[in-house]
């Protein structure tokens, strides 16, 4: 048993005090000390860090970290209708078998020749992308989806020559956000409406905002409220006129039953990586794409790594490198390139396992059961009274109003909680606009069972 | 198709190193040289750069040079078969034959000429191709001021195997320099830029990916002419230094310039082209406010008394230390890292004062603080 | 001791695997997707089919179908085309620190009270990570000295990123719109001039002196020149290059002398833990790689984390939320009106955070003060051995400086000796089960670079395994340089038959559906 002061680390070898004393004689250094001796005295930490007692053993440590996780409430044991940028899809056990396998797992940067598996896993998962959202060019993973909106505003930014960038007034707050402070010092957002009533793009707000500054477009379908886009194709056509680009906020689950934005003239589709096979992990799964047209003029703009295959030396074998290294600026845009660097590659090589195995049945499957049940779960909710439901067509998330109900969104939702209910997400103050509103999600791993449950809830609330 | 290269050998150049003397050029010189029992370095470095290509298989090679030793030898030397074109007087060969070998192989239609030499050969060949093809020299004499040389015969080889696979294929513009041989030999330095050339930029295939992407060389000169461009203040009369970077900015404004003189422009308009020292003095007695734009001149760095002489030390200090912009690609400051830029402007005190640091402009909104020695 | 040995017999998976689209048979299924009860088939009908045709699918999706034993079989064989750091003798990816990553961190990940968690949950539902979050934080502080810890930014790049957004909040509330200029330094991670550029600033580099550190009288030279436009001076400490910059409370205080922020990325921190810490150099901001220095598996690329930290006169800025917790609960607080905003979605890679805060928890202070002793230990072992194989340097040998936790090498001797270079001694150490190395950051100020950080992780014998792998390949170089010169052999796939394809617009393909429309079955490996 070790004592305090000559424990042997079982992640650090050398930690053996005969090993690290043959490797310090034949150095001949007394300790570690004479390495330490080019930082002067006044730049040493003289103190001890205090830090918590250290748990050695790995059962202890287990016990300690589950003691804690305990104190979380998870979405098995409850009915979660929480959506809005991370989703509670099915997580198929072969996505956990691949992405916890230590060979990719545990691999960085590396190259083609010895990390071959891991470029060709990123190229399938950029080339599904590609299928599904109806384009033939396609990043690695960013950080998320919100970043993807920002570098898309950049790489439009720089394609263009232009410096403005119109987004629809309801796309996702977090999107909003993180786009608005990418995008400074230099261009500049303008919000176009949301003409509510229709559910769509208020096209002659559009109209009078894209000129000749139009860098890009961005709007999303399914929106952060759920309503699909039923003007994409107007939409493109509007930009297009005045040499504007068109990027289009997409839900990759929704697209083996609807349109794809590169089948309607779209230039970009960007999205979340995580429905595809990655744990939720309280916002921790993310994981963003950006597709676009294989134009020079577009992917010479990304700054995120692009794996191309080609033929290698060797007969009929496939070989992976980076496409467009030294890639070409276009015009005065220089300020602004982006950086590069580790953003969620495990979570675009889980995505690959997730789509190979869904394929199209499977995505087709998909989108149509989170319609119907979706559809169930408005009809149902729209029975409550004081429970004012909205029509037009939506997918996945949909706004419920109750403004008639008698008791504030984090009221209800408080009262579900009970009831191990997981209400949806209070837009009273993102969206104050729409009143006592909340934002409710379904997809395929809620039973009629758990709606049913939610409206029961409701009702004996009212 | 066949792929087609020229190979030209200055048999002669570097003949005057090994006994003291400063350079070959000159027959009075060379009589000297061979006198003093010196032997032709320069066709054994040729022969060490031509073997390379023995690597190239892919597809039918064409390498044609001159007879004899200017090339003919060298190539079966390092076993290869030449065509070989035009005619020389062997054992007396100049400088003319030089210029008429480039001018033939030009005429060609090669994609590349290799030459060996020294800082005269180079000369000779930019009389004959100027920037039209690509051309690599094989360091044989013993002047190199120029920037068009590789670093050593091997690495030239490599280099033109690699350019003809294709694996190169970004051009750079690089200074032929010279120095006044004459001058040299009296122990006073005074280096000319006399042109560019075009030779091939070796860039890394093998893709360093986490640190994303670069520029090639036109984009990256592209990138600082832009960025210099574009921040020109008003009211104040710019001295646009020789060299293609500042022939860059000058092209981004699309005014008319000279790649070797001094340009002076005021308020997007040129004042004056390719102006002598005096020229520059009367122009900044009529101007408040002026400024210095000048790029890092060969493969030595310097900043002032090499190609730029016109920028004497009288112009300096009328303009003001202050007021010097310094701008280069990122590629020449990273061949020159660990290196100081130098300054020698033929006053003393001066250079003192110019030593120290100097902030290079390298890209679009990027620079580096460069040290400067005297 | 257990005894090194070159793996000559090496040999890496190479299953000539297909493209899963070779794989697809027509009507095939991977997985089934729940079907709807039939009461709700009842109550609304087929949803998808009434939707307008304008919002329909129109093309047909082209993805692959496969069964799912051959979904399982492909992506096994193609994960052992790769070389994990658990599994290889990876002190090659130097400025990484490629540790080892327990197993025990995956386990706990899978919890589902960790890995089914929605963010928009109730802060009550979610107090175990918030817990997590909040005591990892105060780990932090006590490691960096910084007063404030945010753990949104999804990696070094990003928090280097994040720390320009606080800066320019910074300056903006001071009403000090000119400062538009960064200083950073030319052996710094390329991040600390990129990410600063990104957010609109001109980036001033310094090179090194004669030693190997950043000159001094360079910085001075900048700060007078650049003045009140200075925004901040961003540097990493130790440098790429294993040098320890002795004079950085230096730099810091002439920096702060004129009104700058001085951000200290510490992606290079392993070899510091106990040892110095940005408090003490006098810095306003710092980073960690979480990934990196706190044992979490680098994902090949992410999900990282760039633990951004700061003082307190900067923490209003931070991004929102933060975590805080009130004496009963965690919570996630977004009344932060001074806030620049956000830089990634909710909280951060909660995933990192739990495994370093589990790996951390393991080795306590004294732990972490042995990662740093081992790992500098670790690197000046290495160093020694390699330095006596023919034709390797160092950057600035002999500069009498003893190296930190890395050291960036240099093939130049070699190359000029025998034409052999660092990129054909990577492509060759492949086929000793050695991992492709790093070389360098670009741009390659140093000549046939290489860069290795031998981490703690890495045993005696480890090292020396490397050692003798690397000095028979240069051996090879010297007699018998076609061997390296045509490598890869024993790896799972060999050199593209034409790289310059890559940057052609014809011939590229990022995606399958490009490739087969640019080349037709030309290349395909079933016909």
């Amino acid at each position: 048993m070790s004592g305090k002061g000559n424990i042997v680390y079982p992640y650090i070898p050398n930690s053996v005090p005969d090993v690290r004393r043959a490797m310090l004689d034949e150095l001949g250094f007394e300790s570690e000390e004479d390495i330490y001796k080019e930082i002067p005295d006044r730049l040493r930490f003289k103190g001890e860090m205090k830090l918590p007692a250290p748990i050695h053993s790995e059962a202890r440590l287990q016990r300690h970290v589950e003691k804690i996780l305990a104190k979380n409430e998870n979405v098995k044991d409850n009915i979660s209708f929480l959506g809005g940028g991370t989703w509670n899809h099915y997580v198929p056990a072969l996505c956990d078998t691949i992405g916890g396998r230590d060979e990719i797992l545990t691999s960085y940067v590396g190259e083609a020749f010895t990390d071959h598996g891991k470029f060709q896993i990123l190229f399938e998962s950029t080339s599904m992308l590609g299928d599904l959202t109806g384009f033939e060019a396609c990043n690695t993973p960013t950080y998320d989806w919100p970043n993807a909106v920002a570098i898309t505003s950049r790489m439009a930014a720089r394609t263009t020559g232009r410096k403005e960038i119109l987004v629809s007034e309801n796309i996702g707050p977090e999107r909003k956000v993180i786009n608005e402070n990418y995008c400074k010092p230099d261009l500049k957002i303008v919000e176009v409406k949301y003409d509510f009533e229709n559910r769509c793009l208020d096209l002659a707000d559009l109209k009078s905002k894209v000129s000749d500054n139009t860098a890009l477009i961005y709007f999303e379908s399914p929106s952060y409220l759920g309503f699909l886009e039923t003007q994409g194709a107007e939409i493109v056509e509007i930009a297009h006129a005045k040499g504007a680009l068109v990027a289009v906020g997409v839900d990759p689950t929704s697209l083996g039953i609807l349109e794809a934005p590169g089948d309607y003239g779209a230039d970009y589709a960007v999205g979340e990586l995580q429905p595809l096979g990655v744990h939720m992990q309280c916002g921790g799964g993310l994981g963003g794409f950006i597709a676009t047209k294989d134009e020079e003029k577009f992917v010479a703009e990304y700054p995120s790594l692009l794996f191309g295959v080609l033929p290698t030396v060797k007969e009929g074998e496939y070989g992976f490198g980076q496409v467009a290294f030294e890639r070409t600026s276009y015009g005065s845009r220089e300020k602004g390139k982006d950086f590069i660097g580790t953003c969620a590659a495990l979570h675009g090589m889980i995505a690959a396992v997730y789509l190979a195995l869904m394929g199209p049945g499977g995505m087709k499957d998909l989108g149509s059961t989170i319609m119907q049940r979706m559809a169930y779960a408005k009809a149902e909710l729209a029975k409550v009274p004081g429970v004012k439901l909205y029509d037009g067509y939506n997918f996945k998330e949909f706004v419920v109003n109750f403004d008639d109900f008698g008791k504030s969104v984090a009221e209800v939702n408080k009262a579900l909680l009970k009831k191990k209910i997981f209400g949806g997400i209070d837009l009273t103050k993102s969206f104050p606009e729409l009143g006592n509103s909340a934002l409710y999600c379904v997809t395929e791993m809620l039973s009629k069972e758990d709606i049913d449950d939610l409206v029961v809830a409701l009702n004996e609330m009212c | 198709m066949a792929k087609k290269i020229g190979v030209i050998v200055n048999p002669v150049a570097g003949i005057g190193g090994r006994v003291g003397l400063k350079g070959s050029d000159g027959e009075a010189i060379l009589a000297k040289a061979l006198a003093l029992g010196a032997k032709p370095e320069c066709p054994n470095k040729a022969v060490v750069a031509i073997s390379q290509f023995k690597d190239f298989q892919d597809e039918p090679l064409e390498i044609y040079t001159y007879p004899k030793e200017m090339g003919e030898d060298e190539m079966r030397a390092a076993g290869l078969t030449p065509i070989v074109i035009g005619e020389i007087d062997s054992g007396h060969t100049t400088p003319d034959d030089t210029v008429r070998a480039a001018k033939d192989l030009l005429a060609l239609g090669v994609e590349l000429i290799l030459f060996a030499g020294g800082d005269g050969t180079a000369r000779n060949v930019l009389d004959a191709v100027g920037e039209e093809i690509a051309v690599l020299g094989v360091p044989g004499g013993c002047k190199i001021h120029s920037a068009v040389y590789a670093i050593n015969p091997k690495t030239a080889g490599k280099l033109v195997l690699e350019f003809l696979l294709g694996k190169v294929q970004d051009l750079k513009e690089s200074e032929v320099m010279d120095i006044d041989e004459d001058a040299f030999r009296e122990g006073v330095l005074r280096a000319r830029l006399y042109g560019y050339m075009r030779v091939p930029n070796e860039k890394k295939m093998v893709q360093n990916l986490k640190s994303g992407r670069g520029y090639g060389e036109e984009a990256a000169l592209d990138l600082v002419a832009r960025y210099i461009a574009f921040n020109l203040e008003e009211d104040v009369l710019y001295v646009m230094g020789p060299g293609s970077t500042v022939r860059g900015v000058m092209n981004k404004l699309e005014l008319p310039n000279t790649l070797l003189g001094v340009d002076l422009v005021y308020n997007n308009k040129v004042i004056a082209n390719d102006v002598n020292e005096k020229g520059i003095l009367d122009v900044l007695a009529q101007y408040d406010k002026a400024r210095i734009i000048i790029t890092v001149i060969g493969g030595q760095g310097y900043l002032f008394g090499r190609g730029n002489q016109q920028l004497s030390p009288a112009v300096i200090r009328e303009v003001g230390l202050d007021n010097i912009k310094v701008i280069a690609t990122k590629n020449k400051m990273f061949s020159l890292f660990a290196q100081p830029l130098l300054v020698d402007t033929g006053d003393e005190s001066l250079n003192e004062e110019l030593s120290g640091y100097a902030r290079v402009t390298v890209g679009y909104g990027e620079s580096v603080m460069f040290k400067v020695n005297a | 001791m257990s005894k090194p040995y070159v793996r000559t017999n090496f040999h890496e998976a190479r299953w000539d695997e297909p493209m899963i689209y070779e794989l697809s048979t027509p009507g095939t299924r991977g997985i089934l997707v729940p079907e709807v009860e039939d009461e709700i088939v009842d109550a609304v009908g087929d949803v998808a089919a009434a939707l307008p045709d304008s919002l329909k699918r129109s093309a047909p999706l082209l993805l692959p179908e496969v069964d799912q034993k051959h979904v399982l079989a492909h992506y096994i064989h193609l994960t052992q085309e790769t070389m994990g750091s658990n599994l290889s003798n990876d002190l090659s990816e130097g400025t990484c620190t490629m540790k080892y990553n327990p197993r025990l961190s995956e386990a706990m990940s899978m919890n589902p009270d960790f890995a089914e968690i929605h963010p928009e949950q109730d802060d009550s539902t979610v107090q175990g990570t918030l817990e997590i979050f909040y005591k990892f934080e105060q780990i932090m502080k006590e490691v960096s000295g910084m007063d404030r810890f945010s753990f949104q930014p999804g990696g070094g790049n990003h928090a280097v990123y994040c720390a320009s957004s606080v800066m320019r909040a910074y300056h903006a509330s001071r009403k000090d719109d000119k400062r538009d200029t960064i200083i950073t330094t030319i052996f710094s991670h390329p991040c600390d001039a990129a990410a600063p550029c990104t957010a609109g600033y001109n980036v001033v580099t310094l090179y090194p002196d004669e030693q190997g550190i950043p000159d001094y009288e360079g910085l001075k030279k900048a700060v007078a020149e650049i003045g009140d436009h200075l925004a901040g001076f961003f540097m990493t400490n130790p440098e790429d290059i294993g040098i320890y910059n002795p004079n950085i409370d230096k730099f810091v205080e002439l920096v702060h002398s004129v009104g700058g922020l001085c951000y200290y990325d510490q992606a290079n921190a392993n070899a510091f833990l106990g040892v110095v810490r940005a408090r003490e150099a006098g810095v306003d901001m710092c980073h960690f790689n979480v990934h990196k220095t706190f044992g979490t598996p680098h994902g090949g690329e992410g999900p990282a984390n760039g633990a951004f930290g700061c003082r307190e006169f900067l923490s209003k800025f931070l991004p929102v939320p933060t975590i805080e917790f009130d004496g009963e609960k965690y919570f996630r607080d977004y009344d932060r009106p001074d806030s620049f905003g956000k830089v990634r979605g909710y909280i951060g890679t909660a995933g990192v955070i739990l495994r370093a805060y589990s790996w951390t928890m393991m080795h306590g202070a004294e732990g972490l003060r042995m990662c740093a002793n081992i790992s500098v230990l670790n690197n000046n072992y290495l160093e020694k051995m390699l330095l006596s194989i023919k034709g390797l340097g160092e950057a600035f040998l002999g500069n009498g400086i003893t190296r930190q936790e890395q050291c960036r090498y240099t093939w130049e001797e070699l190359k000029n000796d025998t034409g052999v270079g660092t990129d054909d001694i990577n492509k060759r150490v492949g086929d000793f089960g050695i991992p492709w190395y790093w070389a360098s950051h670009h741009p390659w100020v140093i000549p046939e670079p290489m860069t290795l950080e031998p981490c703690e992780t890495y045993s005696k014998c480890d090292l020396e395994e490397y050692y003798l792998s690397l000095k028979l390949v240069a051996e090879e170089a010297y007699d018998n340089p076609e061997v390296v010169l045509s490598a890869p052999h024993r790896q799972a796939s060999h050199d593209l038959a034409n790289p310059e394809d890559l940057d052609d617009p014809e011939k590229w393909a990022t995606t399958w559906r490009a490739f087969l429309r640019k080349h037709g079955d030309k290349y395909l490996k079933v016909k």
